[in-house]
């Protein structure tokens, strides 16, 4: 596969007044991780349930694996897992009877080989030995396990995943994290939507920012956290490697030292030779946070008196 | 989609709940009757209760009768008011169109289990209603039983009669089924689905008593609802069966192209 993945072009969504996703322009390349940012409210939602042809657009267009959403919809999404707002399932049935009807709700699910398909995924997921069990007795997190495991079930080209790691302990969100790398590896582009920034600053690739609505950011990950050019020192003796680095220095904030030069081990040989202690050395890059404080204007549930609504419901 | 459907109706425990209530009443009844030995003179109480103490076999006809003004139209209205809505409030429906089920392909689906589930439902009424008769009322073995006109039926032309009527009660049933699966659509909330199409029915059933909407009554869902005890006249009645077929293939037609034209181009937000 390569080339395009997911493509929008000036998509538009407008709830009467409120436009809650603004002309965003979207670009998912194949075989990338993209992580797709924003805070609660800027639109993310409104945006994935369009990929999916669940909400119709306003105004603009979008493509998935090359079709457009929704008209080509029983084509495409056949070869796309999702998992939207959470987790859903028919409480008095078992895990397994959940996802044999699902997978027989739609095409592209071979009735032969269904059942060794969903003892799989079962099992990729780790919940192969409660697959027979009803779902209404399943934890957040096993509930969350077993939507991942629907998505997955057809051994999908794209996974659109909202909130993946919702509702699981440190040692689940591991675990999906390698899940979704070994399936990333093995060719499966994957759409990550989240809030939560160390999630996509470790899986992405690419990384899409939603700010109330507009794209403010879409770049790789490797370029927006690229090395500044500076490097940071620590020392336990700032007063002295200030007086050593001279207008070298662009910040100091206590034994924390920013210092101009890509080199590390040229300002250490430099701090060294001078016998100023050195705790610590490394190149400045900025992280995700910063990248994406820099773009968004801020929280998008935080309404301050005055202001009128532009971008909520998500 | 239609096995899909079928399924989920059918290994629903609530679905076989709601069946079980609704045979509750005509077996209630039946052993009233077999202990007390009051029917109801004729021409009052449910239809053909005043005649089973003498055949048995026509208490099918007579549990029929108990549940259709209130308790059958209920569960419909519950199954069908569930069809969408249950699924957008579950969660499930978002998931279903994202698989893509297809929304047209979803709602015949759902339609044709709400058909399913009349059909079941009202089938094992009346085999409960027959088993219940036989075993407690006179079953008369030979000859001509008694028809709603005095005339005289034989046991076949009964139970040909019977299933006739089970179709006409099924139909009867897909313009409250109509009613509940359109507004299921408009709504997240199955309950609020399900109360509308009751709304509707109750209000259909106050109007029919009112002199004053005499002029709406042909058209009201449930003014032929009881027209099946005509299949027992000699000959058949036929006039008022086929308006009350009419009557609700117009609504079923009118209420499901209002709920496609609706489903099909709505924002999936649940």
């Amino acid at each position: 596969m390569n080339g395009t993945v997911i493509a929008t072009a000036g998509l538009r969504k407008a709830y009467g007044a409120v436009r809650a996703v603004d002309g965003i322009d979207l670009d998912v390349r194949a075989g990338d991780v993209y992580g797709f940012l924003g805070a609660n409210g800027s639109g993310k939602t409104t945006t994935v349930r369009m990929l999916l042809g669940l909400v119709l657009p306003t105004s603009g267009t979008v493509e998935v694996l090359g079709r457009p959403i929704p008209k080509a919809g029983r084509e495409v999404l056949p070869r796309v897992g999702a998992l939207i707002e959470g987790p859903a399932a028919y409480p008095h049935l078992s895990a397994s009877a959940n996802l044999s009807l699902m997978d027989a709700a739609g095409p592209g699910g071979a009735r032969r080989g269904r059942r060794q398909r969903i003892a799989e995924v079962l099992d990729q997921v780790g919940l192969g030995g409660v697959g027979k069990r009803q779902v209404r007795g399943f934890s957040l997190g096993m509930r969350q396990r077993l939507g991942l495991a629907g998505a997955l079930l057809r051994r999908p080209d794209l996974l659109i995943l909202d909130e993946p790691t919702n509702g699981l302990d440190p040692q689940g969100i591991h675990e999906i994290r390698t899940l979704l790398l070994d399936l990333n590896r093995t060719g499966t582009t994957v759409f990550l939507s989240s809030h939560l920034l160390a999630e996509i600053e470790q899986l992405a690739t690419r990384v899409g920012v939603l700010d109330r609505g507009r794209m403010v950011l879409q770049d790789d990950l490797a370029t927006l956290t690229a090395p500044t050019g500076a490097t940071v020192v620590r020392t336990p003796d700032p007063a002295r490697a200030v007086r050593e680095l001279g207008d070298r220095v662009l910040s100091a904030d206590g034994e924390r030292l920013v210092v101009r030069g890509s080199e590390p081990a040229e300002v250490n040989a430099v701090l060294v030779g001078a016998g100023v202690p050195v705790s610590g050395l490394a190149l400045d890059r900025p992280t995700l946070e910063d990248v994406v404080l820099a773009a968004a204007a801020g929280s998008g549930d935080r309404v301050p008196v005055g202001t009128t609504v532009s971008g909520a419901a998500a | 989609m239609i096995g899909v459907e079928l399924r989920k109706l059918f290994r629903r425990p609530r679905t076989w709940i709601t069946i079980a209530l609704l045979n509750a009443l005509p077996v209630l009844v039946a052993v009233l009757l077999k202990v007390t030995d009051l029917a109801p003179r004729p021409g009052e109480g449910p239809a053909f209760l005043s005649a089973v103490l003498t055949n048995g076999t026509l208490y099918p006809l007579a549990a029929l009768a108990i549940v259709l003004p209130l308790f059958l139209p209920i569960a419909v209205a519950v199954v069908a008011g569930d069809a969408v809505a249950g699924e957008a409030q579950g969660g499930t429906l978002r998931y279903l169109l994202a698989r893509p089920a297809g929304r047209t392909r979803l709602l015949v689906a759902k339609l044709v289990a709400v058909i399913a589930f009349v059909l079941v439902t009202v089938v094992i009424v009346a085999a409960v209603g027959y088993v219940v008769g036989t075993a407690l009322f006179e079953v008369q073995s030979l000859g001509a039983t008694t028809g709603i006109s005095g005339t005289s039926l034989t046991p076949e032309q009964v139970a040909g009669r019977t299933l006739l009527s089970i179709g006409y009660i099924t139909v009867s049933m897909l313009g409250v089924a109509a009613f509940a699966l359109f507004f299921s659509t408009l709504t997240d909330s199955p309950q609020l689905a399900t109360l509308g199409a009751l709304a509707v029915l109750i209000g259909s059933s106050l109007l029919f008593t009112l002199d004053a909407a005499s002029d709406i009554a042909p058209y009201l869902p449930t003014r032929y609802w009881l027209s099946f005890v005509d299949f027992f006249r000699e000959p058949i009645l036929w006039r008022n069966i086929t308006r009350g077929l009419g009557l609700q293939a117009v609504y079923v037609v009118v209420l499901l192209g209002a709920a496609w034209a609706n489903f099909t181009t709505k924002d999936v937000t649940s």
